[in-house]
Formats: structure tokens, sequence, C-alpha cells
């Protein structure tokens, strides 16, 4: 018999009971909540009469919908009565269910796929699950964390369980080392690019090989975030010692003796090497380009120095569906990407705000200035990022350079709030979808990596960062 | 949750792929502390202009296919985000049943949450459902009991579902009540947890 998968030994190790059509109840140890997410499903609780099963396994933030500015004035401050009956809820919901809540303002408040792991909530072997999609995020640990519905939501708020069928086994395999100026959203771009948005349907996707070895936890949050858009609802990168370097200390890592016991626990969580994969992906990273996407899905990739697709030469419903992108866009078929004159810029969201992500996009930004027609924006991912960030003075090398340096949030990577785009203005954004309207109605993303998204503050167009380093 | 067994339904064919769940609901429509009402943002940008003003020419507000039960949709549909928005706003236009080639991990999840019957059928045939489809003027026929798709011409389609979710829907079961008839089952899973892994239990 073959050798377990590092999604195999998670799993093995979180089922409660298997029914007789293969359904697992599957333990999970961290249940991460947000406001957008969990309303139905603290109604759906009391309509029951149903208690928090774990509320010390639960943790709350508040970040889709609140504003980046004005944080400090507090809740009943947001002018959206929408958003703010929304965090008024959460508000209530956690107090009475005894729920740890970071509030918007407290600074360890922020984007919740950063917020867990800055506070070593996350640890790897873990099963985490929050209401949203990019939950992928804490895969970077070694730890089986999916997004959920809001049915599931309430189902695990009452049982810390899930019911699941075991998904299919897929590694993505990174060899080589990448080019100056290409890092892990160019690896997770062009992954997507490769097996398309729906190529890890049905998959856990391990992440292995020596680029992914040399990433920092930064770079794996990056590239596990972006699973999702490649289809699979969980990545993971297996536990290291850079793993373990980022966790110690932090305030929910263990301590002393249990510090010892967990680390031994955790090196558990490897990959055994006759394991087989139900599918395997081998990419060579030396051969990827500063990445961005042309079209209105992840998967519509091109290299900063290459072309969008010309609709002409595909087959007819491929070139249906380019059109219909290109159109979206406004950009000509075959036309050169470099060449998209853009209006806006936004660096931040749970893909790319974290303060290695601030620091590449402060090294292009320092001593340049945004172009005068572009209107950019920095949002960090918590407010321990920020102030990370202002310690190192990088708000005063954005603020010089013309950027406008806001409060934590998930802002503009969803527009619930008010920072969202115009009808075809065109931004380049490190978030995680260019899907229509994403970043608000008619509005046109490009994704792309801090330090391309900053070099394209400072040219005003897409540009190839490596001409900046 | 509404038990899904047969359907009897005009479909309304959305030749479209990767419809994501952005467009399904935009968020301007998450906003929301209740299930209900959300069929007023279903596929909004693609319904309406900015100011509220119907576009016209969306397939699900053609006269041909009012009280559509069925959408037929291209590959991998629901993709995206996790809302759960998605499902509660198709079903609250009325639809009660997607088709389509593929369908997006937490989004076919969701369906199952909901009384929602996504059905995943080879592409092909996904194509000639499409064909028949157009117009209007018809009556499919979906047998969860059976698992078949019937076209108005009279073609079977027979087609593939979880048995787990297959009971789930055809009884309208609640989820958290059967897994709390598990509850001795966790607790002992919990217990042996907080011996093994001590560090969890010190938060």
């Amino acid at each position: 018999m073959s050798g377990k998968t590092l999604y195999d030994k998670i799993w093995d190790a979180h089922v409660v009971s298997t029914d007789a059509n293969g359904e697992a109840i599957l333990y999970i140890d961290l249940h991460l909540i947000h406001e957008v997410t969990t309303p139905q499903a603290f109604a759906g609780l009391r309509a029951a009469h149903r208690p928090v099963r774990r509320p010390d396994r639960t943790l709350a933030v508040a970040d889709h919908n609140i504003p980046t500015e004005g944080q400090a004035l507090g809740v009943g401050a947001v002018a959206d009565v929408e958003a703010r009956a929304q965090l008024q809820a959460l508000e209530r919901n956690v107090a009475d269910y005894r729920i740890e809540f970071f509030p918007m303002g407290d600074p360890r408040n922020g984007i919740v796929h950063v917020v867990g792991p800055e506070q070593g909530r996350t640890q790897p072997g873990m099963t985490i699950v929050c209401g949203d999609s990019h939950t992928s995020t804490h895969g970077a640990f070694g730890a089986l964390a999916q997004g959920i519905g809001t049915s599931e939501v309430e189902h695990v708020l009452a049982t810390q369980t899930l019911r699941q069928q075991k998904s299919k086994n897929m590694r993505v395999t990174f060899t080589g080392a990448p080019a100056p100026g290409v890092g892990a959203k160019d690896f997770a771009l062009a992954m997507i690019g490769r097996i398309g948005t729906s190529g890890g349907t049905g998959h856990v996707i391990e992440f292995a090989g020596e680029a992914i070895t040399a990433l920092s936890m930064e770079g794996r949050m990056t590239l596990c975030n972006l699973t999702i858009e490649g289809g699979a609802r969980a990545g993971l990168v297996a536990p290291d010692q850079t793993t373990f370097d980022y966790l110690m200390g932090r305030p929910s890592a263990p301590k002393g003796a249990a510090w010892e016991m967990a680390v031994r626990h955790w090196r558990r969580f490897v990959t055994d090497a006759d394991a087989v994969f139900d599918v395997e992906v081998a990419i060579d990273v030396s051969t990827i380009a500063p990445t961005v996407t042309w079209g209105t899905s992840p998967q519509d990739v091109v290299a900063v120095d290459g072309r969008v697709p010309d609709p002409a030469q595909f087959d007819t419903d491929t070139a249906g569906a380019i059109r219909r992108a290109l159109d979206y866009m406004g950009l000509e078929a075959g036309q050169r990407i470099d060449e998209a004159r853009i209006d806006r810029v936004f660096i931040g969201s749970c893909t790319n705000s974290r303060i290695e992500d601030l620091r590449a996009a402060a090294a292009i930004a320092a001593g340049r200035q945004v172009a005068p027609h572009v209107r950019a924006m920095v949002v960090p991912g918590s407010g321990l990022v920020k102030d990370q960030a202002e310690s190192e003075g990088l708000d005063v090398i954005f603020r010089e350079a013309g950027f406008d340096w806001r409060e934590p949030g998930c802002s503009m990577c969803l527009g619930m709030n008010p920072d969202r785009l115009a009808p075809g203005e065109r931004c380049a954004s490190t978030s995680n979808r260019n899907f229509e309207g994403r970043q608000g109605r008619g509005g046109r993303t490009h994704l792309m990596s801090p330090a391309m998204a900053a070099a394209a503050a400072v040219a005003g167009h897409i540009v190839d960062v490596r001409t900046l380093l | 949750m509404i038990p899904f067994t047969r359907l009897d339904a005009k479909a309304a064919p959305l030749d479209v792929a990767n419809i994501d769940t952005d467009q399904i609901i935009p968020k301007q429509f998450l906003k929301t502390v209740d299930r209900e009402g959300l069929a007023r943002g279903l596929f909004y940008d693609l319904r309406f202009e900015a100011d509220g003003r119907p576009k016209g020419g969306f397939v699900l507000d053609d006269p041909a296919f009012a009280g559509a039960g069925v959408l037929i949709a291209g590959d991998n549909f629901g993709c995206g985000s996790s809302r759960e928005h998605a499902p509660w706003a198709l079903l609250d236009f009325g639809l009660r049943c997607v088709i389509s080639s593929s369908f997006a991990d937490i989004f076919y999840n969701n369906c199952f949450q909901n009384g929602l019957l996504p059905i995943a059928l080879p592409r092909e045939q996904v194509r000639m459902l499409m064909a028949e489809a157009k117009g209007g003027n018809h009556v499919f026929s979906v047998d969860l009991e059976t698992q078949t798709v019937t076209s108005p011409s009279g073609q079977v389609f027979a087609f593939d579902i979880d048995p787990g979710g297959k009971e789930k829907l055809l009884k309208g079961l609640d989820a958290i009540g059967e897994t709390l008839q598990a509850a001795a089952d966790i607790d002992a899973y919990e217990a042996r947890r907080a011996l093994d892994q001590p560090w969890l239990e010190l938060a």
C-alpha cells in the first residue's frame, strides 16, 4: 500500500466518523468568522435554541465591509447603514455567544486571513474553516483550510464539525529558482493560467518543490490564497523550519514545553515519499516572467512582455469568451499588455497585504512618484501590519510617492466598503479576482504582484517591474 | 429545507462559461442579515443598469422563460466567492435546479444545504439541452429519485450525484440535527484530542 499525502494525514486525524455514503464528520480545530457570512448562521442557531459548541475555538473579526478611514470613530460612525447593521449584528452575536472578537479599530483586527496566522491561531495539521473562499490561505502552514457557506458556518458553530466527502489529491511541484522581480503571485497566476480556473476542482492541492521551500510564509500564504482561483478549495504547504520560525512567540502559539511538544506533532504532517497523487503538475519557476491578468477570469494571464490573445486564433467557443472579456476590459485583440494605461492602483487584500508585500511595493515606490493621472492606495492587512510598516517608515515612502495610506480591511478587493472602482476605470490590483464588477460595477481589474502594482502606479501603465529594479 | 424530488418546468439557457458568484449576486446585496428577498439582486449587473432600470435581453427577463425552474449554464458555474447568497438568490427567483458541465466546489456544496439541485452532465449533453431550451415553449422534467433529466423531445439524460447529497435533498434533511445525533462521538474525539494536543486547550 502506498504512503499517505499530507492531506490524507490531516483528514485521517480529524475524522470523527464516516457514514455509509462515505461522508465524514470532520472535526474543526479553528473557526474564523466575519460580519458578512455569519448573521444568518447565528439567526439559525437562535431559532433552534442551539449553543455554540466551542466558542474558544472560534475567532471573530470585522473586515469585509469596514471603511479604511476613520475606524477610531467606531462602528456607530460607519456611514453605510446596511454595513453598520451587519457590523452591529456581529458585535451582538459574539457577545451573546462569548466568542473572542477583534473589533474594528483594534490593532489586532484586520483581514481574517491575515489575522489568524499573525496571532498564531493558524497552526500546522489543523482543520480551519471560514465563511470565505480565501480561507485556503492558511494552507501555507500545512493546515487543511477551506471556505464554507453560511449553512456550514452554522453547522460548525453548533457542532464544531463539518460533513464532507474527501477530495482527491493533486500536487503542483515548483522547481528551479525565480528570476529577480518574480515571486509567489507570479507562481500562482502562472499556475492558474496553466491548469485553468476549474483545474483543481474536487482536489486539494499540495505545493511542493525547491521553489516552495525557498518561499517565506508570506509568499506561501499568497500562493495558497490563490488556490481557490484554480478551483481547489484548499492548498497545502508542508510545515518546515520556516513555518515554525514564523509561529514561535506569536500570541496564540504554544509556549515552553508545549511548544516542543507541538513542533514534534507538526513535523508528522508531511507527505510520505511513496504517496501517490491523483494529479501531478510540474512548473519550472525559472521560466516565469512577472505575470498579469488581461481578462475577467484569473486564468486569463499573460507575461508582462506579452500580448493579449486574438480571438481569431481560437475555436468558436473560446473566441466568444475572449471577445466578451476583451470588450469588458476595453482592450484590443493582440495588443501589448504593457500598453494598458491604468487609472487606479490597489495594494492590499488577503492575497497581498502583509508586511513583506508592503516592503516589496515600497522598494519600487521609494524615491519615485505616482503618475499624475493615477490614484493609488495601500491598505495594510491588519492593524499590526500597519503598525509594523509605520515603524519601518514604509508609510512615509508611500505618502511621499503619492500613495494613499489607509486603515486595514478587505477594501477594494471586493468593494463592499466605499473603496471601489468607477465604471470603466482600469486598476492594477494585488487582489485575487478580476471578475466583471468585482471591484466596482464596470471596473477593470488587472491582477499582479505588489511590486508590479507599485511599478504600474509610477509608470501610469502596466509595466515590467524588472525595468525598475 | 424544502425537499427536492421532481420538477417539471421551463429551462432557461445561459450559454456563458465561468459564471462566478459575483455575477450571480453582486456585493451590494451581501449586506443583509436575512436569507430572503435576494431575487432582486440575481444577476443584477447583467439585468439592470447602474441606476436600476432594466437592461432587457437577459434570458431570465425574457417573457418566454417566465417561471423557469431550471437554469442551464456553461462550464464551471458558481466559481469564486463562498457566498451562500448565490443559491439563496437563485432559489428566491424561483429556480430549483442548475444544469452545467461542471460546478465550483463551494457553490456545489452550498446548493445541497438549500434544496437547489446542481446537475453535472457531459458538455455535449449540456449543449443538446441548451439547444432544446431555446425559445422557451417547453417542459423539462428533472427526477432526482431516478437521477434523470428528460428533455422536451423526450431524450433522457442520466446524471450522477453523491448519495449523501441526494438523500439530503430528497428528504430536506437538517444537517445539524443529524450531526448532533453523533454528539457522543464528537465528545470522545475532543477528549482524545485534549490528551494528544493539550496546547490547543490552553488558548
